[in-house]
């Protein structure tokens, strides 16, 4: 087929929502370089599915089935993809960069020899040349050109909120069923039901304005400081992920893709480096204030008003003017 | 159970970062150095699994001379033996070329678990592991917060997305990729810095990459400012003034 395969991902029926940027992103590459776009679904009992993958603009959309694929195991996932990129011979296989993802696509480039583009946050593609993936270093402090140089194919998985679903062209596709090759005894891994904590007692996603606080405060004795900023603008107290991991506060607090998402008119974030795993939580705030004393943060990319200084001096300041202002 | 931690040595995280004069890197002369935050975590997990299970948890890391740093906190927190694969090349390795270094080591000692972080601080690529697990032939689990010993083999609990968790059980030997936050984590005492001078470190040389990388690194660069966000300067007081006019006209919160 020598195009773009894009390889989506469901759970249950239901479709993970980065499927479609990761297909926007495919059908995107696949337009630049003037090579044919595919997509791909795996699972049990997943025709609707398919059908829906049909109306896209297309070159065919692979319908792979087997009665082992309706739970996710990494085992089940790399034998079935194996066979299917052997059997359609895409140049590009193009993923969303979810935890799924992350638990078999290095596995299967492996298994190819090749390595897995991982986090892409743009592509660079015109005519024949070889494309450009641009990767983060550094807890996005950096970016990163990278190419393939081996042959095809060529892996890449795509950053949460990089493409926009919104822009995958419609069109007509045909369906091709396919029913990989697979043994129960292939799969060594039992996965078990998915699971919560107990409810938490706090709801961020119906707070109003949020103060949340990253590891610049330094220590858990400093909390208190950004408490008396929340405290005085009326704000929930939320936190980035170290703060919840040393247990300075509760995991409930966290936002970021393994806590809430929130979207707040107001979200003043307090010596957070800005993480894309935690700006996927965030960033949908209607304004975002940033207070950093690292003016490169990437924080300052989602901030309407950024603040570059020393949190120990900012905030004591603006806690006293917030409440002059009130009072 | 004999289990192996992977350790890797990344810039500090408030360590300031210049782009090297070839453009491809990071300049490394005046940067300090510390272990990749998760695989402190995943060092926590093997010593807590010792602890509860019996065995030995062996440290190893890829890198040049001054990763053996790290190693020696390892050893002073409790790990029992390190091995430093010295290589000075890893910049020209892809993934690949390093899991494939890390491979040779393990299959030498053929442990039950063997432990990596989930994702470097640097090069954030999140693949290390499964790659390694996949060239050992064994299972893996990933983004792992608790391990617990079963009859079988393990039990983990794996973090998903939006709070969601699973348990998955899984026979040994196997490869866990661990997220932090699963345990406190440990200082090292004066005691363990003590008897880590006695500990044994294994230096292995790295063999010359068997076969070309698959990915190069063309560039590297700061990213280009996309937003515009307002900058507010002056002294704090002043900035909280313009910050309160903000909050109160164009944010309308107070
Ligand atoms: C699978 C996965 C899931 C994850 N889920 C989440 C999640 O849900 N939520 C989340 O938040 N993270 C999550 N993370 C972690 C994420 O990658 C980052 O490590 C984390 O968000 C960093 O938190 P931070 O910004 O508080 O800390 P750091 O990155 O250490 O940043 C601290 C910041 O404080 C600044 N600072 C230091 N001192 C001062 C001072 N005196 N004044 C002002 N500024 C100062 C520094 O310049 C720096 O920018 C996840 C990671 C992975 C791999
Ligand atoms: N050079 C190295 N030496 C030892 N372990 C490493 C090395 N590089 C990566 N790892 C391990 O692989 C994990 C994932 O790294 P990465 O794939 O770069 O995100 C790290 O958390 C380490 O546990």
């Amino acid at each position: 087929m020598s195009g773009v395969l894009v390889v989506l991902e469901q759970r249950a029926g239901n479709w993970n929502r980065m499927s479609f940027e990761a297909l926007a992103a495919g059908q995107q590459l696949a337009a630049a370089l003037g090579i044919s776009c595919s997509a791909a679904v795996v699972g049990s009992g997943i025709a609707a599915l398919g059908t829906e993958l049909a109306s896209k603009r297309l070159d065919k959309v692979f319908l792979v089935e087997h009665e082992l694929l309706g739970e996710y195991t990494s085992d089940g996932y790399v034998t079935t993809l194996e066979q299917l990129v052997k059997q359609a011979a895409p140049n590009y296989v193009i993923f969303p960069h979810t935890y799924q993802v992350r638990d078999f696509a290095p596995a299967l480039a492996t298994r190819f020899r090749r390595v897995l583009i991982s986090d892409v946050v743009a592509i660079h593609a015109e005519g024949d040349g070889t494309p450009v993936f641009v990767r983060q270093l550094l807890q996005g402090k950096l970016n990163a050109d990278y190419k393939q140089t081996a042959e095809a194919p060529a892996f890449i998985s795509i950053q949460a909120g990089t493409f926009r679903a919104d822009t995958v062209v419609e069109g007509a596709a045909q369906i091709e069923t396919i029913n990989p090759a697979i043994e129960a005894s292939q799969i060594r891994n039992k996965p078990g039901e998915r699971f919560r904590e107990s409810a938490s007692t706090v709801d961020l996603t119906v707070a109003p304005v949020i103060v949340s606080v990253g590891r610049g405060i330094g220590e858990a004795d400093n909390i208190p400081m950004i408490e008396e900023l929340a405290a005085a603008l009326g704000a929930e107290l939320a936190a980035s992920r170290p703060i919840c991991d040393n247990g300075w506060l509760p995991m409930e607090r966290q936002v970021g893709s393994s806590g809430q998402t929130v979207a707040p008119k107001l979200y003043l974030a307090v010596g957070i480096s800005g993480a894309i795993q935690h700006l996927v939580g965030m960033k949908g705030s209607k304004a975002v204030i940033a207070i950093n004393k690292d003016e490169n943060a990437p924080i300052f990319e989602v901030a309407d008003f950024g603040v570059v200084g020393d949190l120990f001096e900012i905030v004591p300041a603006l806690t006293k003017a917030v409440l002059a202002a009130k009072s | 159970m004999k289990i192996i931690v992977a350790i890797k040595q990344v810039p500090e995280r408030d360590a300031q970062i210049q782009i090297a004069a070839n453009g491809k890197w990071i300049d490394e002369d005046d940067l300090t150095y510390a272990i990749n935050e998760p695989d402190a975590y995943a060092l926590e997990e093997a010593l807590q699994f010792k602890e509860k299970n019996g065995g030995e948890v062996i440290v190893l890391c890829a890198g040049p001379e001054r990763v053996t740093s790290t190693l020696r906190d390892a050893l002073a927190k409790g790990a029992d033996r390190a091995i430093h694969i010295e290589a000075d090349d890893l910049a020209q390795r892809d993934t690949l070329g390093v899991a494939e270094l890390l491979a040779v080591a393990v299959k030498a000692e053929s442990p039950d678990l063997i432990l990596t972080g989930l994702q470097s601080d640097d090069l954030g690529l999140g693949q290390t592991g499964v790659v390694l697990a996949e060239l050992l032939g064994i299972p893996h689990a990933t983004i792992i917060m608790q391990v617990e010993k079963t009859d079988t083999g393990l039990r983990v609990k794996r973090e998903l997305e939006d709070g969601w968790f699973q348990h998955v059980d899984m026979p040994l030997p196997a490869l866990l990729t661990i997220q932090s936050g699963g345990n406190k984590l440990r200082y090292a005492t004066l005691m363990g810095i003590k008897k880590a001078k006695s500990k044994e470190t294994n230096t292995i040389a790295a063999a010359d990459s068997s076969e070309a990388a698959a990915l190069k690194l063309a560039r590297v660069y700061l990213p280009e400012k996309q937003k515009k966000t307002v900058m507010l300067t002056g002294t704090p007081e002043q900035i909280a003034a313009q910050l309160v006019e903000k909050l109160k006209f164009e944010v309308r919160v107070i």
